[in-house]
């Protein structure tokens, strides 16, 4: 499983996640529109601020922070999870063993070419975001914007790391979705997805500064309405890495020694 | 009708046993679905630290009408979709055959086919919850306007199960609707607020196409005692059309179904 022989399959893997997202754009555009969520919030929290300003966010700032959520959910999104649980109940998980690519990678490459399909779908949701309120939220700094790239990119490397973490518990239990299912309920409450972080009242606010959720979505939506200077949005990133750090080492040692105890059954 | 009523239990039975034969996952099973509530609750009380009313509704109001959703949620994942789900896959197997064989309604058996007795967690948390709202407005429902609440109940689960019949009743044109079923419950996310919230066009479909205000608002409004009673009259007359219109539309999906393998 060398690096060569990954880098090699790249071209390969990359075609096949393609075709397969291709083969299933019905199913991943219901997927799409049952991201509803953000759309929901955004029905209350407009609402809200119809009658008076929330801690600063008008109308117009919540819907720009919501529709960025929902841009930001579209692109970050990970299933690896669940793939890892069906794929180590049943067995077939020793078909990606048997091939000569680390098979995080293939899981990470899975996620990532269904990335065109999803872009399809964000990009009229910005175009609409625009048009309702403006390029006046927009941030004019450059710095931000590529910022805003590598936040986003890495809130997924965030999302999928978490994903193979929690999907590699499925080694040591018979089933790891139910701690994904608490997974997404604190994530759900603490990533800004419900609600801005920064409106949360100080004392669960400093329960989001020490947990990582607030990167896989917050943080690059508050980059996308213009939360952030420059200096606190370095800092920010660089606490985003940390987060990432900490993960990539606890799915590594969670996936070798889950490793050890997986056997499959069956032909 | 008392053959259906044994039918039912026979049914009720098997799930039971069934979800008991995993104890431990029955009981985390209960404690994990009563998590999402909180999502639900967060919101408001962030929503809530710095005014009394949203909407017209004050923070207790709004309480209640959450515990109508979780009650509401409770149904559908104990009730409704496990024994529609399984419909989906009967028809992709072509097993439907064994169900309509059978000397009964294949709707009625398809329907009570599976329930998730775990879901009955949430149905306590819901009255929970509702209770507490009403200890924070210090008084206790009228007892009239608990049992319009509880009409009311009735005609949103009718008006639940018509719409899984419609979404299932699709299965026999397209056979994947697993997702469809999936994008419904999204959907159903936005009965959590109540209908003053949206506006414009999403109103009138929440109110006349997928009647969530149906489900969630109404329920809570007549709780409180504050619904007319002429909105009370046309939401049971919505909901009777609403499922004989199902039930004609199974009727004509059925006919069509052709059995898979042979």
């Amino acid at each position: 499983m060398s690096v060569r022989n990954t880098l090699r399959a790249l071209p390969a893997l990359t075609r096949i996640g393609f075709a397969e997202a291709v083969a299933y754009r019905a199913e991943m555009l219901i997927w799409v529109l049952s991201t509803t969520m953000p759309l929901v919030m955004l029905a209350l929290w407009t609402t809200v601020a119809r009658e008076a300003p929330v801690g600063g966010f008008g109308q117009a700032d919540f819907v720009a922070y919501f529709l960025s959520n929902f841009i930001v959910r579209q692109l970050t999104g990970s299933w690896a999870a669940w793939e890892m649980n069906f794929e180590i109940r049943n067995g077939t998980l020793s078909m990606r063993l048997l091939r000569p690519i680390e098979p995080v990678f293939s899981y990470a490459v899975e996620n990532l070419t269904a990335l065109p399909m999803r872009i399809v779908v964000a990009v009229p949701v910005a175009a609409v975001m625009l048009w309702a309120v403006g390029t006046s939220h927009l941030p004019r700094d450059p710095l931000i914007w590529v910022l805003i790239v590598v936040a986003t990119f890495s809130a997924w490397l965030t999302t999928f790391l978490l994903n193979i973490a929690i999907g590699c518990l499925s080694f040591f239990m018979e089933s790891s979705l139910k701690v994904m299912e608490i997974y997404f309920v604190v994530f759900m409450v603490f990533s800004g997805y419900l609600v801005p972080v920064k409106l949360f009242p100080s004392v669960l606010r400093n329960v989001v500064e020490v947990l990582p959720f607030r990167f896989q979505i917050g943080f690059p939506v508050e980059l996308m309405i213009n939360a952030h200077g420059r200096a606190e949005a370095l800092m920010l990133l660089g606490r985003q890495w940390l987060y990432i750090g900490v993960l990539a080492v606890l799915s590594y040692v969670l996936w070798r020694r889950g490793l050890k105890r997986f056997a499959a059954y069956g032909g | 009708m008392l053959r259906y009523l044994r039918l039912l239990s026979i049914q009720m039975r098997a799930s039971a046993l069934l979800a008991l034969q995993y104890r431990y996952d029955f009981l985390i099973d209960g404690v994990i679905t009563s998590l999402y509530p909180i999502t639900a609750v967060v919101p408001l009380f962030v929503v809530f630290q710095d005014r009394t009313q949203v909407a017209g509704w004050t923070l207790p109001e709004m309480l209640v009408l959450i515990g109508w959703f979780t009650l509401l949620e409770a149904i559908i994942e104990g009730a409704i979709s496990p024994s529609l789900m399984s419909v989906v896959e009967h028809i992709r197997k072509g097993t439907l055959d064994f169900v309509l064989l059978k000397p009964a309604d294949a709707q009625f058996l398809v329907s009570t086919a599976r329930f998730q007795p775990t879901r009955i967690t949430n149905g306590f948390l819901a009255l929970g919850v509702i209770a507490y709202a009403f200890s924070r407005m210090g008084r206790a429902p009228a007892p009239l306007h608990v049992a319009t609440a509880l009409l009311l109940l009735v005609t949103a689960t009718v008006l639940l199960y018509s719409l899984w019949i419609l979404t299932i009743s699709a299965a026999f044109y397209v056979v994947k609707v697993d997702n469809l079923a999936h994008l419904f419950s999204s959907l159903f996310d936005a009965a959590r607020w109540p209908i003053s919230v949206f506006r414009g066009v999403v109103r009138f479909i929440f109110v006349f196409v997928i009647p969530l205000a149906l489900m969630t608002t109404y329920p809570s409004l007549a709780m409180l005692g504050k619904l007319s009673g002429g909105v009370l009259v046309l939401s049971v007359a919505g909901a009777l059309v609403f499922a004989t219109v199902a039930r004609l539309i199974w009727l004509r999906s059925i006919s069509r179904y052709t059995s898979a393998s042979s």
